[in-house]
């Protein structure tokens, strides 16, 4: 089956426009799309492939970007991670916790501590969490958490931001005067005492806890249990952007507020 | 549903009154289905279901597709005095796909529905669907009493759990008086800002509850509606990026399409005389026939498309999330470009590729805005760069030429489908090989006509999407669905559902006797070893839709093709062509995966 006397009458009352382009680049011939394409075996188009110029005969720029889509020149190394903690104010609603914590599993966010709980204002949470990422990824991270229907704000604390950890530690008991004297050393306080454990509760900064920690490690802990950090902006400035302190259902005094909608 | 028309079409001799704008065949007036709307949203609903119902049709819902069940049976029972028409579906995977194309069709989100455990599962190959390709949808489902939730009762799954990372956001009703508010809420949400799929999980006491609170108007929540404008600032720089840029690109994605932007992207492209290539779920925001139009990117887009983008030092995308299927390796990815990217959401903006000029906002909107700051006169015209293009146009045609001795190559039975409907048909596909030569070979030229399974991939698709573009497009606009074999089997079920609504459809199989993606793979990286993608056990396409009570045809070789393309549109109801084509063919051009644009392959030595 060949020709151009094989216009079929489909083709004639789709009433095509025909080629608009003069280089051949439509795919919608005025012709019947076998008189098109029906050409002896020698014609330019190949019978298996396209035609054109072989990768290597192609011009190629030079240039390239790094695992982030950032143009830069080949030579730089990857991007350094860094810490970042970030407080999102989200709706106390079932189910936020596990959102928050399923988006950093399934987006592979590398995730050091995450805390929650209420704040003053009656139905929102605090949700603390502290990543460590390339900066692409802490803002991914942001972003993405941002996104969760039920948050509200999400905000990076700032490097001087007040940040604080608890954490409690069952030591033996067999040298009590000296488990006490490194629990005051450590403005700790001691829960439960017995003869042969000692449970005291730390409260502090990482850096704190990890010292605090160390030093106990002579007595032998025998658990141990640590919350992650939660934290605050300093002074002024909101925790997360736009952040108002509301009143819980106990406050009546408005003036203790500072409102920061500026 | 009575009438065997299409559901949510009146019938044929019903009066010709002024029509809705979307002239959806129904022929209330305006002002008829607004009254109808503000009715459902006042009313008192009586229960639960009722108030699920009653927020549906505030909502404007015409049709919902689904499959019965014990737990989503009181929503069933509300639904069958509602001005909403349900579609029963075969497979719940068949109701969630359906409601997708029809969404995508309409630009309002399809409805779907399924009880607890089985019914809701099979719903999340769909549901996952849309959320990759943010296409705006609500699924209901049944779920097992309040007080048994948790205990692992019969059909009991955690589908707020299950479907929480492929849900925009997901709701678990926990109260009559609520409920109705809250599938009101989550339709909402669904199509505002960035569209995606919501859900909502209906336990059943919830259903069976007494309520007499109104369901009010259907709102997303404030915190979901982002600003249509962009900043001024953003807005500016990228201004000045492509008013500076020499070989300027466009690069139109899938959100020019769900933003209703595709005027002024036309627009802008045309006015400042830029070349323009679209990822797929792009396809037909620009006519594919427009001289500017280098059609798509990506792994088997276009050589000039990819060409293009390789060169470009101004890359514009618009609504693309740059997908590694698009991009190939990042490092190679537009290596000289500056990347403006137009986004209605933040968290897309440098999250595969930095984009140097970020303008966040909807995307009509935000192209106007550009258009405004560029001015009249202010861009230089790049008629060189279009010169350069229009080169590589014609350096790496889609051409191809035909022995009509050897087996049809699927490339041809597209075009003979193409050449034979209207321009404004609307095609589906299934996923694979055949999916490649439709978006290759078709000439597309109008939103929404092009409806597929982009990001995540979903063989099987294409039949109950078919059903679902039908449903919602209007009874003039022709629907073809390609398939593979493979795709083809996967949902054929629900060619009883097109028998049974009487669907006017062409499915075009284009059968090779093979899963040929991963036999091309095969071929290509694994020695030729055809693991487990030898499809010769295949069913007889063509008699097997003639037992559903489908019309089949069979196209063996080239002297069968016109006449079986003929006789499969001229009929009446849904027909399906079992077309056996070249086992042998490949989909190029093929960008390896990770590698760069450039370097696209033209056949299997150059991989």
């Amino acid at each position: 089956m060949s020709g151009d006397d094989d216009r079929s009458d489909a083709a004639e009352r789709a009433g095509d426009a025909g080629d608009p382009t003069p280089d051949g680049g439509s795919t919608h011939p005025a012709e019947s799309p076998l008189a098109e394409r029906a050409r002896p075996a020698d014609a330019d188009a190949p019978t298996t492939g396209l035609s054109g110029p072989r990768p290597e005969e192609r011009p190629h720029p030079t240039g390239r970007r790094d695992e982030h889509g950032v143009r830069k020149e080949p030579d730089q190394g990857p991007e350094p991670a860094r810490r970042a903690t970030v407080s999102a104010l989200v709706e106390d609603e079932p189910g936020v916790l596990a959102r928050a914590a399923g988006l950093f599993r399934r987006r592979q966010f590398n995730i050091e501590s995450l805390t929650v709980g209420p704040t003053t204002v009656e139905g929102h949470s605090r949700i603390t969490l502290v990543v460590e990422e390339t900066e692409a990824g802490i803002d991914q991270a942001k972003k993405q958490l941002a996104k969760l229907t039920p948050v509200i704000a999400v905000g990076e604390l700032s490097g001087d931001a007040v940040a604080a950890e608890l954490v409690l530690l069952k030591v033996r008991g067999q040298e009590p005067d000296k488990v006490h004297a490194i629990t005051s050393m450590y403005d700790g306080q001691t829960l439960d005492a017995g003869p042969r454990t000692i449970t005291v509760q730390i409260t502090g900064d990482e850096n704190q806890i990890d010292d605090a920690i160390d030093a106990f490690d002579q007595f032998g802990i025998i658990e141990m249990a640590r919350t992650g950090q939660t934290a605050l902006e300093r002074g002024d400035s909101p925790t997360t952007p736009g952040e108002e302190p509301g009143h819980s259902a106990a406050d009546t005094d408005d003036d203790e507020f500072t409102n920061y909608d500026d | 549903m009575s009438e065997p028309a299409t559901p949510g079409k009146a019938s044929a001799d019903a009066d010709d009154e002024a029509t809705d704008a979307d002239a959806t065949g129904r022929t209330d007036t305006e002002d008829e289905t607004a009254e109808r709307r503000r009715e459902a949203a006042t009313r008192a609903p009586g229960t639960g279901a009722g108030a699920v119902v009653a927020a549906l049709e505030a909502a404007g819902v015409e049709t919902a597709f689904g499959v019965q069940g014990g737990a989503i049976m009181p929503v069933y029972d509300a639904l069958s005095a509602s001005t909403v028409d349900h579609v029963t579906m075969a497979h719940e995977q068949g109701a969630v796909h359906a409601a997708d194309a029809y969404g995508i069709v309409r630009g309002d989100p399809g409805v779907c529905l399924a009880t607890s455990g089985p019914g809701a599962t099979n719903l999340v190959t769909g549901i996952a669907d849309a959320s990759m390709d943010s296409d705006a949808m609500l699924a209901l489902t049944g779920q097992v009493p309040s007080d048994m939730v948790g205990s692992d009762a019969f059909q009991e799954t955690d589908t707020v759990g299950v479907t929480a990372p492929i849900t925009k956001h997901n709701f678990f009703a926990s109260d009559s008086d609520d409920v109705g508010r809250t599938v009101g809420e989550a339709f909402a949400l669904a199509g505002t800002g960035r569209p995606g799929p919501t859900l909502v999980d209906l336990p059943k006491d919830v259903s069976f509850g007494q309520t007499d609170r109104p369901v009010g108007e259907p709102t997303p929540p404030k915190r979901s509606v982002p600003t249509p404008a962009a900043d001024e600032e953003q807005v500016e720089a990228a201004a000045d990026a492509i008013q500076r840029a020499e070989r300027p690109l466009c690069l139109f994605g899938g959100g020019v399409i769900k933003g209703d932007a595709t005027e002024e992207a036309r627009a802008f492209a045309r006015e400042f005389g830029i070349p323009v290539v679209t990822t797929m779920p792009g396809i037909g925001s620009f006519p594919e026939d427009d001289d500017l139009c280098l059609s798509w990117a990506g792994m088997h887009g276009t050589g000039y498309a990819n060409m293009a983008i390789t060169h470009t030092d101004c890359l514009i995308a618009v609504g693309t999330r740059f997908d590694d299927r698009l991009t190939g390796g990042v490092d190679t990815f537009a290596p000289e470009a500056e990347v403006v990217h137009v986004d209605i959401d933040p968290a897309e903006i440098s999250k595969n590729v930095h984009a140097d000029y970020p303008v966040i906002g909807d995307a009509a909107t935000v192209i106007d805005q550009l258009d405004a700051a560029i001015g009249y006169g202010d861009a230089p015209d790049p008629e060189a760069w279009r010169e350069q293009c229009a080169e590589w146009r014609e350096e790496y045609p889609m051409d191809y030429a035909i022995d009509t001795d050897e087996p049809v190559r699927p490339e041809f039975v597209v075009e003979a489908f193409d050449a034979a409907t209207d321009d404004d048909a609307y095609v589906t596909t299934g996923v694979g090989q055949h999916q490649m030569w439709a978006a290759q070979y078709w000439t597309f030229r109008e939103p929404r006509t092009f409806v597929s399974s982009h990001g995540l991939g979903t063989m099987g698709y294409g039949l109950p999407a078919a059903i679902g573009a039908r449903i919602a497009a209007d009874d003039d606009r022709q629907v073809v669905s390609f398939e593979g074999d493979g795709s083809f089997l996967m949902t054929i079920q629900e060619l009883s559902v097109a028998v049974r609504e009487h669907l006017d459809i062409t499915v075009v199989v284009l059968n090779n006797e093979y899963i040929g993606m991963v036999r091309q793979w095969q071929d290509a990286f694994f020695e030729g070893n055809h693991m487990a993608s030898d499809y010769d056990w295949m069913p007889e396409f063509d008699t097997l839709a003639e037992a559903f009570g489908a019309k089949g045809f069979r196209i063996d070789d080239y002297d069968d093709v016109e006449d079986a393309v003929e006789a499969a549109l001229a009929y009446d109801g849904p027909s399906v062509v079992d077309a056996h084509v070249d086992p042998e063919a490949n989909v190029y051009p093929m960008v390896a995966s990770g590698a760069a644009n450039g370097l696209f392959a033209l056949s299997e030595d150059q991989l």
